[in-house]
């Protein structure tokens, strides 16, 4: 009996502490849409991930012409890994179903956004847009 | 194992030019190794000389075309760790791949350039697999 306890509180704890990573993240994700939301201004109802699907997938105008849209690195199935377009480099999911630790540190997340929407669109995103882009990629 | 046996023969023939040449001290400062990182392969700082790095660091708004902001005290230190361990070369010239030890070192054909399936010649691991740790005999 002895010798199944201890394999079984491992596990046990494995679980626990995976499921607060978890949680953790959900956390800090969600205080970071709650940002957005609080700074999208009167009369916002909700965020879309409809609309952020359509932001993500582009085609855009404004921007580089080499990066039209988000998928241009990212990829068409957010789930899996993009590709840098001029560089190769591998880059991780954006999707948080395979990859939770997407948008849960407020620098980087502030970071790639002031890069990467004058990359694609030309301009600064919305906070509305910043908030559809995470509703989508959470729920893939 | 293949990576074991040659940093192993690298630890025992250090003095041996050749090899030595084409062992480049992997990047081991965490803020460069994710904020270069992300992008491109996190370059080695030995692979330009710090006035290079220094020019690079102080222009990323528009870098090489791309847009590589980071908070001035991030890119300050950044700029510290590669100035600090930085190479030989060309201050003037800013890209690793317009060095002349680099272009003596890649002059290969069009086509076989295109045959490495490189993404561009800044993308070292299409052909040195081993090269952000470093190892760049692999050509």
């Amino acid at each position: 009996m002895k010798k199944f306890v201890l394999p079984t509180a491992v596990a046990v704890l494995l679980a626990v502490s995976a499921g607060a990573l978890a949680a953790g993240n959900d956390a800090a994700r969600k205080a970071i849409v709650d940002g957005y939301a609080a700074a999208a201004g009167p009369g916002f109802a909700g965020f879309s991930a409809d609309r952020g699907r359509a932001l993500y997938m582009g085609p855009h105008t404004g921007g580089k012409p080499e990066t039209p849209a988000c998928a241009t690195c990212h990829g068409p199935d957010p789930r899996l890994a993009g590709k840098h377009y001029r560089t190769g480099r591998e880059i991780l999911p954006m999707a948080v179903s395979t990859n939770p630790d997407r948008f849960t540190v407020t620098a980087d997340v502030e970071k790639h956004f002031a890069r990467d929407c004058m990359s694609v669109l030309g301009r600064e995103c919305t906070p509305i847009e910043r908030g559809d882009f995470i509703a989508y990629l959470s729920g893939l | 194992m293949r990576r074991l046996l040659l940093a192993t023969a690298l630890l025992f023939a250090g003095g041996t030019a050749a090899l030595a040449e084409d062992y480049i001290p992997p990047v081991n400062d965490p803020t460069t190794a994710k904020e270069c990182g992300e992008c491109h392969m996190a370059f080695q700082p030995a692979l330009l000389p710090a006035g290079s790095w220094h020019r690079i660091m102080g222009n990323l708004s528009d870098h090489f075309g791309e847009n590589a902001s980071l908070p001035p005290a991030t890119a300050t230190a950044i700029e510290s760790y590669l100035t600090a361990n930085a190479g030989r070369g060309d201050p003037n010239v800013l890209r690793i791949t317009e060095q002349r030890w680099w272009r003596h070192e890649h002059d290969f054909s069009d086509r076989a350039w295109k045959r490495s399936g490189a993404a561009s010649k800044i993308d070292c691991v299409a052909c040195h697999r081993d090269a952000a740790a470093g190892l760049y005999e692999d050509d």
